[in-house]
Parts: structure tokens; C-alpha cells; sequence
């Protein structure tokens, strides 16, 4: 009992765009969803995660191997040695040690906050705006509000307010992220509104879908690349916004970060001093870190717009199509043909 | 008068179009065409037959991946002929538009939202015509907007504030803006309701008697089709299976998909269609059972 | 079996601009019947409110004021959850309809699920291609495990119609169904719907804005001109005897190769037919209020 006519499918694409859906589609035949949202393998998604990989290794595993960051030693301010490979503080303590520990508590910091900035910018985005009306107007409101508060002034005042021995890692982490879901949450309302919108959500509602599976299996998935770029996001605003507290001296007392690292070395007069292998390797980390989100970042943006995507493709495709239109005109320099009346006048 | 007395505006032969993909897609396949002075020729097919994809290559249009494989189209305009694919970027830029002009599928999301129709009339004047004066320009504005039934009061007006019929023709009438022997047709009406669309058609066919100029349109309504042109051309797949007079297609269809497209549609006045609801299984082919009602 | 009966239904929006409110009266005091085994066709023109009957008629919008009532054979009404699964809707888009992440087979086998219709895995896979084999798409297996865009338009659409149809529907809202899809494949589409309602006696209501296929696949057409009813009765009568000055337009511009050169010879009509609020109404071959209760239409309803 088929009716799968052939001659009826459309065979041929009129745009470029659809043929590069078709084609790209032709040679591996994804059978989930999820399949869809990993992004194309491409040398700069390579690159980032290769940075992204290599730094959260030496942040989890890296402190294993290094001694203890706080033991203080007679001989402070050595260049990088055999026994000292990135060299000693002004008290003597050994760099690789701190910038290990330290990455382990950048990396906590950032990876709270984003989870932290990301569920909040969910619930207050995407909730909102599925529901509607009254509950979206006040949402809005809220989120508006946040939106306009300066972030790092209020940081620096409710840190300074937070009694040093009880500002946490815990602390810094949520006024972190209380001050940066808003700007995501208003692009998410964004996404969720056109989203709400399309047939296919309105159909499940037809069919007696409850609103929360509505949300979370008809939406929430075409949502989650825009996701997860705000989670990439979110990560690194959160890694550069505890390194300036803590370079400030208002960051997380019980515990060490990269921030607090350049913090030090402020202090120890490092940069007037010449030590660049105290400030330098704590500096690159966050820098390369920031680096590598960002490149995966871009990939992740070809999901989202499959334009930019098309584009890339589409680049390779017309440099072969005017190489062999070229080909073409070599290889036949001129038809000869009535039309050269025109030009001879 | 007949199409064989006419004079030729443009012939498309064994035209050629590929895609260049991973598998390289031949979108038109070996098309020929004349289109004679001042006739209209339906070009029909279902989406993906190509039919987009000639258009575009014989105004230059299409972009890479697609390239034109093999083929020649030459305009025979008043003062010679010239053979479009072998003009250069500035000549073909002053070729289009002044000779041909397109007006698109959808082309009524394709006015500057920003600026008025007046502005957007003078840039097309300008970028053809540098030395018009103001004087000219304006006058000739009023009467393209008047030719296509819009009053010349609109000229100010912002695309948003017109209707969707409305800005429709305001850009069939930038189209006819610089007196173009062939206007290239792209589903004009397709987005339209179907009062306006007969406005609008109604608008072209009398235009065409008043100018003159030649027009391939463009769509997949084989009906609208029968009825507004002199040709029709039928593709299939990047092939042009048919190409018959619009009276002699609808009478004696010689190819079958010709046929299927005509048994796609139901006659609005005509007997009830006997294919339909009496059990006749959705598959079944439904072209005999239109030309049994037929005859 | 399950018929619906709507009663002078209304449907106004409030536009903001500004701090100006102005009302929009997109439906107006419409009322119409769908018996099962009958199509009604509901044609119009984009805005004429068809589209947000619908919606009213699906529960996606409430209606400002007038009733919907649904009732089964014994005259039990239908309400709460139980309303989902009698009254389903296709959509106009087939593209846009399915969920471009989930598999065919998800959108068939949810609904099934929500309402109960299979208890197991197993049973509720072997319905999902049950219900693909009734709308002509096979091989079964193979479909359910494609996702949207792997399909064309007319299977996408037959999917769409599997859907409405999983949780047991008794009334189908076709909103355009075959506007989008290519024209080759619209007569399938169409006889699909009509078998299917051949064979579960459903009651169809067939938006469209094609006067043609409406007077071809409905038993009865209701005409809507902004938001009211002008015209109703059986189909051919609708279409061959117009009485209102909106369908005699509509009549004409429908192209129509029965009649060739129209376009050049007819004179421009009149765009605004005058809307003196009348309806005139073939079953009882009278002019009437709009808004006024059609007569009853079951005396039509062929006798099976």
C-alpha cells in the first residue's frame, strides 16, 4: 500500500539552499534529533576544544601532581627552573602549583554561574513568554529591571558588604550570576515567542499535549543551541567578572582563583619587579580559556542560523562552479554567431 | 495574429543549467524557447522543476553553485541582437532592467520598507536614466503608477501603508519603469487573494496589449495559466515536456504529466467531478476520469 | 459519531496602538452545523475570520461570546480533555506543522499516548504504523523512523492528517490542507480526506479560500465575508447559483479554462460588494439576517 510516487517528489531544487540541505543530508542519515544540534567539525571548533579540553585537565587533574600552592620557601622570585618550571613567587611559592589549584577555582566559579545564569534566564525567559499575558508582562518587568542595574558596581557593593570571612565561593558565584541572566533571558523570551508561534507547538496543543511537556519536549529542544551559547557565555563572563573582583581584593576568601593569582602579583609588585612568569601564565589561561568558549561559540551560532552554514558551504560550491565555467570557456574560446552585429556597430 | 507572424524578442536554445553540488544537479535540462514580440508565455511546473532556475539564467540572475552548462540566449531588441550570456558585468548591468526586467516571487516584501515609493522609483530612473531631470522623473513616475492602477497620490506613501495587491503593483510598475521589451514573470500573484490577483492580472494582460512587450509568466496554476496566455510552456524535472498554444494544451494535451496537471485541478463550472468522493481510491491515476467527464 | 453544533459565535480583538483601543470584530454571529459524514466548506479570503473559526472550533481561542456544542450520538456533550481527542485539526503548513527535532513516529505516537488509546511500547508502535498505512505512506517502518524534512510536502501532510486522527477524532478541521502542498498531489490529499471520512463517518469542516475543490470534496458551503456568513447551502447550488454580490465575485475570479479570454473581455467589477448584513440561504431559499441560524441542514444530509 504505498504512494510513494517518485515522479511527483520534488527531484530537482530550485534554490542553492535547499540543495544544500538535501545534499549535505544525503550521505549520513541521522535518525535523532540530537544528531542535529552538534555542530560541523571545523578546524576552529577543533581549536577551541582542544584549548577548552587541555585547560579544564590541567584544572581538574593538574593540582594532583603539583605540591602544596601555600608552602613558603626561601627563595623567592626565581625565573622558571628544572625544579620550578614557571619559577616562584616573592615568598617563594611554586607558580605551577597556583596556577593549578587556581584554574581548578576559576573553573568552578564559571561553571556554577553559568549553570546558575543559564536556569535562570530559562525559567524567567522561556516561561514567561510561553505562557503569555499577565504572567509575561510581569516577567518582562522583572527581567527588565535587572537588566538596567549596572553589573560590577553592584558586584563590588554587595561584596563589599559580605563580610570577608564569610564571602564564599558559593557567595561570588550567586551574585555573579543574579546579575548576569538578565540579557540572556530577554533574548530566550525572543527565541521562545516565534517558537510558541509555529504550527507544530499549537498542533501539539491540539492534541492535548500538558504545557510543561510542551515546553520542555516540543520547545526547549529548538531552543537549546541558543542555550547553549548563552551557557558558553555565561561561562566566560563569569570567569572575567570573579578575576576582577578578586584582582579588586573583594573576590571569594576560601579560595584560590586565577584573579586572586594576579591579585598577588599586583601586590608583589611582579610587573615593576620584571617576574613575568607570575602575572603572564595566570593571564593566558583566562585568555585562552575565553579563546576557546568563544571559537565553540561560533560553531555553535551555525546551529542556530543554518544560513551562516549554507554560506560556508556555498562559498566552496561557487568557487567550483566558476572554476569550471572557466574551464568551459577555455576549452570553447568563442561560438561564432550572429550576435557580434551589435558590437561591430 | 498569430505567434509564427511575430517577430522574435528572445530564443533560448538548449539552455543548460547545473548545480554544482557534491552530486552535481542538472536543474534545466536542453531548454529551447521563442518568445515573440508581445505574447504572453506560462511557463508551469510544480516546485523543483526548474522552471525558477530558467528564468533566473536568462536574465543572468542565477549565482553560483548553478552555472550554465551549455546554451545560447540571444535578445533580438530593435536595434540587433545580442547574445546575453556573452556581455560583460557593466553592459549586462545596463541590459537588465532597461531590456528585461524581472519582477519576483514574493517581490512585494521586496520594497524598502524605509523609503517612500517615490524614492524607490527615482533610484531605478536614476541608476538607468543619470540625466532625467527632476521634472521628467516625477511625471514619468505618476505614469507607470497610473498604467498599473494606483493613484499617483500613493507616490509618497511608505510600502507598509499599502495593501498587499497594492504595493504588488507599484513594483509591476517599477518593472515597466524603463519600457522593457520582456518582463520576466516569478509567481506575481501567487500570495494574493483571488479577487486581487484577477485585478492584477487583468492589469497585465491590458498593459501588454497597450505596450506591447512580452512577458513570460511564470507559476504553477495551470487554470490562471489557460487563461491569460497566448503559449504555454510545461517543465518537468529541468525538461520543457510541452510547449503548445494555451487552447490546443487544455483541448489535446499530448504529454502525460501535461495531462496530470490538468486533472489536478477540478472546473469550477464545469460537471461534478466524478473522481472525487465516490470511492475512487486517492491513489488512482485521476486524468482519464477527467477526460471521460470531458468528452 | 459526534456532531458539533456552533451558535452565534463572535470573536472580537482588542488592537492597541498607543492608548487607543479599537475593537476588531473578527468573526461575526457565525453559526453552522457539522453532522458526521458531512464536509461543510468554509470559504473566504485571508481575513474574512475562517481561519480564527478554527482556532474557536480547536480551543486555541476563546470566543467573545456564542456556543460550541459538541455532543455525541446519545446526545452526551463533550467536555474537559475528552473535547481534545473528538476534535482535531490539520493544519495549513505541512512545513511548519511537524517538529522539525522529533521523529514521524513521535507525532503520531503522543497523542495516541495522551489519550490513552495504547498501553505499551509495542502496541503503541504498532498503532503509529497502523495509522501510517491508513494514510498511504509506507513502507510504515521506514517512515516513522524519518524526521520532517526528510519527507515532501504530501507525505508531510498525510503525517499531519495520521495525527489528527490517532487520538480516535470524530471531527477533522482541515485549515487549508492542501494550499501549500504542489498541485499534482492536492487531489490525493483531498480523496485521502474524503475516504478517510467515507470510512470513520467523520464530520469535516474544509477551510479554504479555492472555490473549486470546495464545491467538488463538501457537501455544503458556508461563505464568509468579513467575519459573516453571506451565503450558505448545498455546494453546487453555492457555486453555480451565487446570490450575494461576494460569491458571484468570487465565482469569477477563480480562473476557469471552461471560460477562456475573461481577463480581457470582462469589465473590472466592483471590488466592494455592498455588506447590507444579509445572508441568503439556499436550503431555505430565502434572504436572512446574518447571523440568524441556517435552517436545519440534516434535511440534506443524503440518506446511507
Amino acid at each position: 500500500m504505498t504512494n510513494l510516487k517518485p515522479s511527483s517528489e520534488p527531484s530537482v531544487a530550485d534554490s542553492a539552499e535547499l540543495l544544500a540541505e538535501t545534499s549535505a543530508e544525503a550521505g549520513r542519515k541521522p535518525r535523532a534529533g540530537w544528531r542535529m544540534l552538534l555542530p560541523t567539525m571545523t578546524p576552529w571548533l577543533a581549536v577551541g576544544l582542544g584549548l577548552i579540553a587541555a585547560i579544564t585537565l590541567f584544572g581538574l587533574i593538574g593540582p594532583l601532581f603539583v605540591g602544596d600552592p601555600r608552602t613558603i620557601r626561601d627563595m623567592g622570585l626565581t625565573p622558571p627552573s628544572a625544579d620550578f618550571w614557571l619559577g616562584t613567587t616573592q615568598t617563594g611559592q611554586d607558580v605551577l602549583a597556583q596556577l593549578a589549584y587556581a584554574t581548578r577555582g576559576s573553573l568552578q566559579i564559571g561553571v556554577i554561574v553559568g549553570l546558575l545564569a543559564t536556569a535562570l534566564s530559562a525559567f524567567f525567559g522561556i516561561y514567561g513568554a510561553y505562557r503569555g499575558r499577565v504572567v509575561d508582562e510581569a516577567f518582562s518587568l522583572f527581567t527588565n529591571v535587572f537588566l538596567v542595574i549596572p553589573g560590577l558596581p553592584l558586584v563590588i557593593v554587595i561584596s563589599g558588604f559580605v563580610p570577608a570571612e564569610s564571602r564564599g565561593l558559593w557567595t561570588i558565584a550567586i551574585v555573579l550570576a543574579v546579575t548576569s541572566w538578565a540579557g540572556s533571558a530577554r533574548v530566550l523570551r525572543a527565541q521562545t515567542l516565534s517558537v510558541r508561534n509555529r504550527d507544530y507547538v499549537a498542533a501539539s496543543q491540539v492534541s492535548g499535549e500538558r504545557p510543561w511537556r510542551v515546553i520542555v519536549v516540543e520547545i526547549l529542544p529548538n531552543l537549546l543551541p541558543v542555550i547553549a551559547s548563552q551557557f558558553v557565555f555565561a561561562v566566560i563572563a563569569a570567569i572575567l567578572g570573579e578575576a576582577g573582583l578578586s584582582f579588586i581584593g573583594l573576590g571569594a576568601s576560601n579560595s584560590s582563583t586565577l584573579g586572586t593569582m594576579l591579585f598577588y602579583a599586583q601586590n608583589g609588585f611582579a610587573l615593576s619587579l620584571g617576574a613575568w612568569w607570575w602575572f603572564v601564565p595566570p593571564g593566558l589561561i583566562i585568555a585562552l580559556f575565553g579563546m576557546g568558549l568563544s571559537l565553540v561559540n561560533f560553531s555553535i551560532d551555525e546551529i542556530i542560523n543554518p544560513k551562516l552554514k549554507n554560506l560556508r558551504l556555498h562559498r566552496k560550491r561557487a568557487r567550483r562552479a566558476a572554476r569550471l565555467e572557466r574551464e568551459l570557456a577555455q576549452a570553447a574560446p568563442q561560438v561564432p554567431s550572429q550576435q557580434t552585429k551589435e558590437t561591430a556597430r | 495574429m498569430t505567434a509564427d507572424q511575430r517577430q522574435a524578442v528572445l530564443t533560448v536554445e538548449d539552455l543548460t543549467v547545473v548545480y554544482e553540488t557534491e552530486a552535481p544537479v542538472t536543474a534545466v535540462k536542453h531548454a529551447d524557447l521563442v518568445l515573440h514580440k508581445g505574447e504572453i508565455l506560462g511557463l508551469a511546473g510544480e516546485s523543483g522543476c526548474g522552471k525558477t532556475t530558467l528564468a533566473y539564467a536568462v536574465n543572468r540572475l542565477h549565482r553560483p553553485p548553478a552555472r550554465i552548462a551549455t546554451g545560447r540566449i540571444t535578445f533580438h531588441g530593435d536595434d540587433g541582437d545580442t547574445d546575453i550570456l556573452a556581455l560583460d558585468d557593466t553592459r549586462l548591468r545596463a541590459f537588465r532592467w532597461e531590456r528585461l526586467s524581472m519582477v519576483f516571487q514574493g517581490a512585494m516584501n521586496a520594497l524598502n520598507p524605509v523609503t517612500t515609493v517615490r524614492a524607490q522609483l527615482k533610484d531605478t530612473l536614476l541608476a538607468h536614466r543619470p540625466r532625467m531631470s527632476r521634472k521628467e522623473i516625477r511625471e514619468r513616475s505618476e505614469d507607470v503608477l497610473t498604467r498599473v492602477g494606483v493613484d499617483p497620490r500613493r507616490l509618497g506613501s511608505y510600502p507598509h501603508e499599502l495593501s498587499g495587491g497594492m504595493r504588488q503593483r507599484v513594483m509591476i510598475a517599477m518593472a515597466m519603469l524603463l519600457e522593457p521589451q520582456i518582463m520576466i514573470m516569478d509567481e506575481p500573484t501567487t500570495a494574493l487573494d483571488v479577487v486581487v490577483q484577477r485585478d492584477i492580472l487583468r492589469e497585465i494582460v491590458r498593459l501588454r496589449d497597450e505596450l506591447d512587450f512580452a512577458v513570460i509568466f511564470i507559476t504553477h496554476d495551470l487554470p490562471l495559466l489557460l487563461e491569460i496566455s497566448d503559449r504555454i510552456a510545461v517543465m518537468l524535472d529541468g525538461e520543457i515536456v510541452e510547449l503548445e498554444t494555451a487552447d490546443r494544451l487544455y483541448r489535446d494535451a499530448q504529454h502525460p504529466y501535461t495531462r496530470k496537471l490538468l486533472g489536478s485541478f477540478p472546473s469550477l463550472s464545469g460537471a461534478r467531478g466524478a473522481f472525487i468522493r465516490t470511492g475512487v481510491d486517492e491513489t488512482a491515476e485521476t486524468a482519464p476520469a477527467l477526460e471521460e467527464e470531458r468528452a | 459519531m459526534t456532531s458539533v453544533k456552533v451558535t452565534d459565535l463572535v470573536k472580537d480583538y482588542t488592537l492597541r496602538s498607543g492608548l487607543k483601543h479599537t475593537r476588531l470584530r473578527a468573526v461575526d454571529h457565525v453559526s453552522l452545523e457539522l453532522a458526521p459524514g458531512r464536509t461543510v466548506a468554509l470559504v473566504g479570503e485571508s481575513g474574512s475570520g475562517k481561519s480564527t473559526i478554527a482556532k474557536i472550533l480547536t480551543r486555541m481561542e476563546r470566543p467573545t461570546s456564542g456556543t460550541v456544542d459538541v455532543r455525541l450520538d446519545d446526545g452526551t456533550p463533550v467536555a474537559g480533555a475528552h473535547y481534545r481527542r473528538e476534535v482535531q485539526m490539520v493544519f495549513q503548513d505541512p512545513f511548519a506543522s511537524l517538529n522539525p527535532f522529533h521523529s514521524i513516529e513521535h507525532h503520531i505516537a503522543r497523542p495516541l499516548k495522551i489519550h490513552g488509546r495504547t498501553r505499551t511500547r509495542d502496541e503503541t508502535h504498532a498503532r503509529v504504523l497502523d495509522m501510517l498505512e491508513r494514510v498511504n505512506l509506507g513502507p510504515a517502518e521506514h517512515i516513522a523512523s524519518r524526521r520532517p524534512h526528510e519527507l515532501s510536502g504530501g507525505q508531510r501532510q498525510r503525517v499531519a492528517i495520521a495525527r489528527a486522527l490517532a487520538p480516535g477524532a470524530q471531527v477533522l478541521i482541515a485549515d487549508e490542507p492542501v494550499s501549500m502542498l504542489d498541485v499534482s498531489i492536492r487531489l490525493g490529499v483531498l480523496n485521502l480526506l474524503g475516504r478517510l471520512q467515507r470510512e470513520d463517518r467523520l464530520a469535516v469542516l474544509y477551510i479554504t479560500h479555492d472555490l473549486a475543490t470546495a464545491r467538488h470534496f463538501s457537501d455544503e458551503i458556508v461563505v464568509l465575508y468579513r467575519g459573516r456568513v453571506v451565503e450558505r447551502g448545498p455546494s453546487d447550488a453555492v457555486i453555480l447559483d451565487p446570490h450575494h454580490a461576494y460569491t458571484k465575485l468570487l465565482a469569477l475570479a477563480a480562473p476557469d479554462p471552461e471560460r477562456p479570454g475573461r481577463v480581457t473581455s470582462e469589465a473590472p467589477v466592483d471590488r466592494e460588494p455592498i455588506d447590507n448584513g444579509t445572508c441568503y440561504d439556499h436550503f431555505a431559499g430565502e434572504w436572512r439576517e446574518a447571523g440568524v441560524p441556517a435552517a436545519e441542514a440534516e434535511a440534506a444530509v443524503p440518506a446511507d
